[in-house]
């Protein structure tokens, strides 16, 4: 039952990108299609559950031991980064179709820093590996969630031409991300 | 004191090692063989990714080129020229291409056809062509105006003048962008050897276009009994012409009473260029 809460929180009430504001680089920039947005999301599930796994198991099989603790931010980047390299390589030539869907959204997560975020929260939460993991899923589908509702707003804000000039673009996306993320503040304290 | 600092290196020394044999290995184990003329085909197309071909972008007919076998004359920006390269690569006789571009099925500009609603909602044609009592326009099947089309174009060839869309012949590459965003299915495409269209999309009868529209198709039929390669036929109250008939003669041109079939290379909304050049 934790681990459904856990899930549950990590999706909304402690939303990646707008409760935790991590990943905001991919959420302003990949969101401007919704089917793009859709791709991002699904490479982030992806990349994001693999790295919570080798994260946890080298953070807690060789850096504990050794007592290296302080090292985790070096190892984890190098551990991610190496994995997602891994992965595109091995899904280029096992799985042609899979890899054509996340197609170039896969290098882009290599340095993104919900990858890491996600690592490092499940490293000072102190979560087991299954905890890990589905705070991993949990995240990522709030990714997915809020990158997809970034993009069909401005979809449908990229089409009004009253926007006043100044504020068109960027500028509006964020005050858009702004009011998205105070919504989602209003799930704070359902679960604890 | 000394491990403090040998530990660390031979660690990260040891993990970056296994992570680099790795991704060697991966490399060599996974090495996916690319052909070769994808590169190339890639290289020589526009890159606008306008999809005018019927793939996703320009990477994508590269590969469907070579790997599914489309046809080598699909990049309506590149013309014949880059079917031929295509082709040469490829090692097949380069596929007949015909050069099509856009064209307005529509003279009504605000002038010409009356605009019922004050509408002052986002200006965007999708989102007006959605409101109750259709568009702006009191001919539900006429251009809106809003310029859709004009953003989605790569090429810079459409614009708006007098509330209607002009094509700018000479950038238009036919690539049809503007035709599938287009709520009122108002652009066409026709080949650019076609040099007579009819500039009208309403299927209404002739009285209710007339109502709303003084250069709209009346659906009356002359031209279909004028033309001598018998080219035109009435579809739903509109003529259409079949452009594998038709011989641009022009003989329907002289006849339509409305002045709703013209050359199609002139641009003919306003009146003076309609009686000297257009009829």
């Amino acid at each position: 039952m934790n681990l459904v809460w856990l899930f549950l929180g990590s999706i909304f009430v402690n939303n990646i990108i707008l409760s935790r504001f991590l990943g905001c680089c991919p959420f302003l920039g990949v969101s401007t299609k919704s089917e793009t947005a859709k791709g991002m999301g699904v490479a982030v599930i992806f990349v994001l559950v693999l790295a919570a796994v080798m994260t946890w198991l080298a953070y807690h099989l060789v850096l504990v031991p050794l007592h290296l603790e302080y090292l985790y931010t070096l190892s984890f980047i190098l551990i991610i980064a190496a994995l997602v390299q891994f992965v595109e390589l091995a899904l280029k030539k096992v799985n042609p179709a899979l890899y054509k869907s996340l197609g170039i959204f896969l290098p882009l997560i290599t340095t993104n820093c919900a990858v890491l975020g996600v690592a490092v929260i499940n490293m000072n939460e102190k979560y087991t590996l299954i905890e890990s993991v589905v705070n991993a899923l949990g995240s990522s589908v709030g990714f997915l969630i809020a990158i997809v509702l970034m993009a069909g707003l401005r979809e449908r804000i990229s089409r009004n031409t009253n926007i006043p000039k100044c504020l068109q673009g960027l500028p509006i996306a964020l005050v858009t991300a702004g009011l998205m993320s105070i919504a989602f503040m209003g799930f704070s304290g359902i679960i604890q | 004191m000394i491990s403090a600092i040998v530990y660390p290196t031979v660690v990260m020394g040891v993990l970056g090692l296994v992570f680099g044999a790795l991704l060697a290995f991966a490399s060599i184990k996974f090495f996916v063989k690319t052909d070769e003329r994808v590169t190339l085909i890639r290289d020589i197309l526009p890159g606008a990714n306008c999809g005018g071909c019927g793939y996703p972008g320009c990477d994508g007919y590269a590969d469907a080129v070579v790997n599914a076998g489309a046809g080598t004359g699909r990049c309506a920006a590149g013309g014949s020229s880059l079917a031929e390269k295509i082709a040469a690569i490829m090692g097949v006789t380069s596929e007949a291409f015909v050069p099509v571009r856009v064209f307005l099925r529509c003279r009504g500009t605000t002038a010409a056809s009356i605009r019922t609603v004050a509408y002052d909602g986002v200006k965007d044609c999708r989102s007006a062509a959605i409101i109750p009592g259709s568009t702006p326009n009191a001919c539900p099947y006429g251009c809106i105006g809003f310029g859709t089309c004009v953003e989605v174009c790569n090429f810079g060839a459409l614009s708006i003048v007098e509330g209607l869309v002009q094509v700018n012949a000479a950038r238009c590459v036919g690539c049809g962008a503007c035709v599938d965003v287009c709520p009122k299915s108002v652009l066409a495409l026709a080949p650019q050897s076609s040099a007579v269209q009819v500039f009208c999309n309403s299927s209404w009868k002739g009285p209710d276009v007339k109502k709303v529209c003084s250069v709209g198709c009346l659906a009356c039929g002359l031209c279909v009994r004028s033309c001598p390669a018998k080219a035109i036929t009435l579809q739903n109250n509109r003529a259409v012409i079949d452009v594998k008939l038709c011989t641009n003669c022009g003989s329907c041109i002289t006849k339509c009473p409305a002045k709703t079939i013209g050359p199609l290379n002139i641009r003919c909304v306003d009146k003076e260029t309609i009686d000297s050049q257009c009829a």
